[in-house]
C-alpha cells in the first residue's frame, strides 16, 4: 500500500496545483454560470429566485438567437471546408518536395501569428460592401480588373454574409491545417508507398487508397480544432463588422447581452455555446482515449 | 543531488518572498486610498481623445480653480464609444469599488444604475447649487425619476439634425431649405436621385438608422405621442405602421453599404458630393469645423424634416455613486459640472451646448448659437439611440430590429420586434 502511494504520490502532488486551478477556474466557474442561468437576474440587482429552464426556453424562441445560430452554422461550415481544402492543397504541394519548402511553409504558416483583431481591421477595409462607383477594397480591385460581376456585398449580405466573414479566418488558419497534414504525410512510412508503387498503383490511386485513409485521424483532429475555433470566434467579427444583427453569432450576442446587464440570459447563451462545442469535442476525446487504451 | 536541492530550496524561498512582497504592495494601496480619501477625485469617463478630451480638460481647469482642496484623477477608459468603459464600470460597481464619479447619459439610461441602487439621489445638490433655476423645466422633468434626480448634465446635444451638401442640392434643382415634412423630403430625394446621385441619403451602421427612424416617428406622431411610446405607449398602432413604412421608403434612398460604415464615413459621402443628406447629431458640427467647412457655403443643416420646433436631446452627465470613496470631492466636481464656468469651458471645446439657460451665446461658435436659441424654446423629445429615452437593453433590442429591417425590409416584422422590445422593458 505504502509502496503504491510512493509510486503515484509525487506525481499527484506535482499536478495537484493544476488540478485545483482547473477545478476552480474552469469547472467551478462553469457551475456558477449554470447556476446563474437558472435564475432571473436580468439586471445588476442580485437574483431573486430560480426559474429553472425558462431562460433557455426564451432563447430558443428568440428569433435573434436562432438567427445567430444560423450565422454560426454558415461560418463554421465555410471555415472548415475552406481551411481543410487549402491546408490539404498546400500540404500536398509541399509534400512533393519543392525547392525552398521551408520558405513556403513559413509563408503559409505566418498569418497564424497575426492577431485576429489586427488582421480584422484590414479585412474590414478589404471586404467593404460598397459596389460600383463608391467601391473600396476587394470590390474596387475587381472593378479595376474588369471583373465587375464579382463585386458583391460581402458580409453585409443577409443570408450568406457569414461566408465572407470566414475568409479572413481561412486565410489565417489554413497554414495551421497545412502543418497538421504535412506532419500526417510525413508520418506515413515510405515502405507503404513503395509497396503500392511496386504493385503498379498510379499516383492518384496511391493517394486515394493508401495515403488518405492513413490521414483520417489527422483530418479528424483538424476538423475538431477548426470547428471549435469557429464556435469561439469573437474578436474577428467585432473587428470586421462590430456588433451588428447581420453578422451576429452567439458569442457576440452574449457580449451585447452582458453590456445590458442581463446576466441570466448571457449565462444561458454561454452554456448553450459550451454544449455545442462539447458536442463537437467530446466524441473526439472519447474516441482518442479508446484508441490510446487499445494501443 | 545536494546542490540541486539547495537551488530548488532557494527558488522556493524566492517565490515565497515575491508573494509576500505582492501582499505588502496591495495593503499599501488600499491603505493609501483611504488615507488620501479627502484629496483625490477619480473621474471615470470614456473621453480619451479629440474634442471630448479637450472638453474634459476644460472642466478640469475650472475644477482646479474652484475646488483647490481636491485633486483630479483621470480614470478614463478609451475605446468603442463607452462599451469598454461600461464593462469596466459594471465590474467595479459590482465589487463595490466605484470611482468617485462616472459619466453616464442622462435620462432613462440611468435606470439600470438606479434600480441596482448604485447611484445617489442628488436633488439636494440641485437645491444647493441653484440648478433648479438654471436648467430648463422640460429637462428637469426628464431627469426626474420618482421625485428624485440622479445626475448633473454637463452638456446637451441634439440628435435630429440633417446635414446637406448645398452644391449637390442646387445641381439637382432642389431648394436648400428644409423640406416641410417627410413626404416632401421623399419627393426631394427622388429628384436628387433623378439628377444622377444613386444614393442621396447617406446612413451608417444600425444605431444611426435607429436615429433616422426616431426622427421619422417624431415627425409623423408628434413629440408628445413619440415620447409616450417610451412610457407605455402603443408601438403596434397604425400611426406607427405608416411612420415605419415611410422610414422604409427613406431607406430605399440610402447607400447599400451602410452596415460597414460609421457616422463619419456617411458624413464624408455628403461632404464629398456622393450623397446629398445625412442625419446625425450635432457633434457633426465640431467635425466640420475641424475640416474648415463653413455653413451655408460648404454645408447646410436643419432639424430633420417634420421635426422643426422639437429638440431631440441627449446629455452627458455625472453622478454620485453609492459608496464613492470621496463624496465631498465628488460634490465639488458636480458643482463645477453644473456651474456656468464649467459648462462654458466644457462645451466650447466639445462642440455641444450647455444645459444651463443662462449661458452667453457670444462665447460659442455659430452652430451652437442657433442650437442654444432652439434649446430655450423648443419642445423636448428623448432619444433611445443615445440613452435619454430608455435603458441600454431597450436600445440594443431596437438596434438589432432595425439592423434586421435594413437587410430584410419587412415593416410588419420590424413593428413586431419594436413591440416585443417595449414589452420586455416595460413589463
Amino acid at each position: 500500500m505504502r509502496h503504491r502511494i510512493k509510486t503515484w504520490g509525487p506525481g499527484l502532488l506535482l499536478v495537484a496545483p493544476s488540478i485545483v486551478a482547473i477545478g476552480v477556474f474552469v469547472y467551478g466557474l462553469i457551475g456558477s454560470t449554470i447556476n446563474l442561468s437558472l435564475t432571473d437576474r436580468h439586471s445588476a440587482r442580485p437574483a431573486e429566485n430560480y426559474v429553472g429552464t425558462e431562460n433557455y426556453g426564451n432563447l430558443f424562441s428568440d428569433d435573434r438567437f436562432l438567427h445567430s445560430l444560423r450565422n454560426l452554422a454558415v461560418l463554421t461550415v465555410v471555415f472548415i471546408v475552406g481551411t481543410i481544402f487549402f491546408g490539404l492543397l498546400w500540404a500536398l504541394l509541399l509534400e512533393k518536395g519543392v525547392k525552398g519548402e521551408g520558405f513556403f511553409r513559413s509563408i503559409y504558416l505566418f498569418p497564424m501569428a497575426v492577431s485576429f483583431v489586427a488582421s480584422g481591421v484590414v479585412w474590414r477595409w478589404l471586404l467593404n460592401s460598397a459596389e460600383g462607383q463608391n467601391a473600396g477594397g476587394l470590390n474596387a480591385l475587381f472593378g479595376m480588373l474588369g471583373l465587375d460581376f464579382l463585386q458583391n456585398p460581402w458580409w453585409s449580405h443577409p443570408t450568406w454574409g457569414m461566408a465572407a466573414m470566414a475568409l479572413p479566418a481561412i486565410w489565417q488558419l489554413s497554414g495551421y491545417i497545412m502543418a497538421l497534414f504535412l506532419a500526417g504525410f510525413r508520418g506515413i512510412p515510405a515502405e507503404l508507398r513503395e509497396a503500392a508503387r511496386m504493385d503498379g498503383a498510379t499516383e492518384f490511386q496511391l493517394y486515394r487508397h493508401v495515403i488518405f485513409p492513413q490521414l483520417s485521424p489527422v483530418a479528424l483532429s483538424a476538423l475538431i480544432i477548426v470547428g471549435h475555433m469557429s464556435m469561439k470566434m469573437f474578436d474577428l467579427i467585432m473587428a470586421v463588422s462590430g456588433a451588428q444583427f447581420v453578422t451576429e453569432v452567439p458569442s457576440v450576442y452574449m457580449w451585447q447581452t452582458l453590456l445590458t446587464s442581463d446576466y441570466a440570459k448571457a449565462a444561458a447563451i454561454a452554456i448553450v455555446l459550451l454544449v455545442i462545442v462539447a458536442l463537437l469535442v467530446i466524441p473526439y476525446l472519447v474516441q482518442n482515449a479508446r484508441a490510446e487504451r487499445g494501443r | 543531488m545536494r546542490r540541486t536541492s539547495w537551488i530548488a530550496g532557494l527558488a522556493v524561498a524566492g517565490l515565497a518572498l515575491a508573494a509576500c512582497g505582492g501582499d505588502d504592495g496591495d495593503e499599501e494601496e488600499t491603505g493609501g486610498t483611504t488615507g488620501e480619501a479627502s484629496g483625490e477625485v477619480e473621474v471615470f469617463t470614456w473621453w480619451a481623445a479629440g474634442g471630448e478630451k479637450a472638453g474634459l480638460d476644460g472642466l478640469v481647469s475650472v475644477f482646479e480653480q474652484e475646488c483647490p482642496d481636491f485633486e483630479f484623477v483621470n480614470g478614463a477608459v478609451a475605446g468603442g464609444a463607452g462599451s469598454n468603459a461600461k464593462q469596466v464600470l459594471a465590474s467595479r460597481l459590482q465589487t463595490n469599488e466605484p470611482p468617485d464619479t462616472f459619466q453616464a447619459h442622462a435620462g432613462a439610461e440611468l435606470t439600470d444604475y438606479i434600480d441596482a441602487g448604485q447611484i445617489e439621489d442628488v436633488s439636494d445638490l440641485y437645491d444647493e447649487f441653484g440648478l433648479n433655476e438654471a436648467f430648463p423645466e422640460g429637462l428637469l422633468e426628464s431627469l426626474t425619476v420618482d421625485d428624485a434626480i440622479y445626475s448633473v448634465p454637463a452638456n446637451i446635444h441634439r440628435a435630429n439634425i440633417v446635414w446637406a451638401n448645398p452644391a449637390v442640392l442646387e445641381g439637382a434643382g432642389v431648394s436648400t431649405d428644409a423640406p416641410a415634412s417627410v413626404d416632401a423630403w421623399l419627393a426631394d430625394l427622388e429628384t436628387v436621385r433623378a439628377s444622377g446621385i444613386e444614393a442621396p441619403l447617406a446612413i451608417a451602421a444600425p444605431w444611426t438608422q435607429t436615429m433616422l427612424m426616431e426622427a421619422v416617428l417624431i415627425a409623423e406622431l408628434g413629440p408628445d405621442a413619440y415620447a409616450e411610446l417610451y412610457d407605455g405607449g402603443d408601438w403596434s398602432s397604425s400611426d406607427v405602421t405608416s411612420a415605419l413604412e415611410k422610414y422604409g421608403q427613406l431607406l430605399g434612398y440610402a447607400n447599400a453599404d451602410r452596415e460597414s460604415l460609421d457616422w463619419p464615413d456617411a458624413l464624408n459621402y455628403v461632404t464629398g458630393g456622393q450623397a446629398a443628406y445625412t442625419l446625425m447629431g450635432d457633434w457633426v458640427a465640431a467635425n466640420l469645423d475641424l475640416e474648415g467647412m463653413v455653413a451655408p457655403d460648404d454645408y447646410v443643416y436643419w432639424p430633420a424634416p417634420g421635426t422643426d420646433g422639437v429638440y431631440q436631446w441627449l446629455a452627458d452627465s455625472f453622478v454620485l455613486p453609492v459608496g464613492a470613496p470621496n463624496p465631498e470631492g465628488t460634490k465639488c466636481w458636480l458643482k463645477v459640472v453644473g456651474s456656468a464656468d464649467g459648462q462654458r469651458e466644457f462645451n466650447v471645446a466639445k462642440g455641444s451646448i450647455p444645459a444651463r439657460t443662462d449661458a452667453d451665446p457670444a462665447d460659442y461658435p455659430p452652430y451652437q448659437q442657433s442650437a442654444m436659441e432652439d434649446w430655450a424654446q423648443d419642445t423636448l423629445a428623448p432619444s433611445l439611440a443615445h440613452g435619454s429615452a430608455g435603458p441600454v437593453g431597450w436600445g440594443d433590442a431596437v438596434n438589432s430590429a432595425v439592423g434586421q429591417f435594413s437587410s430584410g425590409g419587412d415593416v410588419g416584422q420590424l413593428q413586431d420586434a419594436l413591440v416585443a422590445a417595449a414589452e420586455s422593458q416595460m413589463g
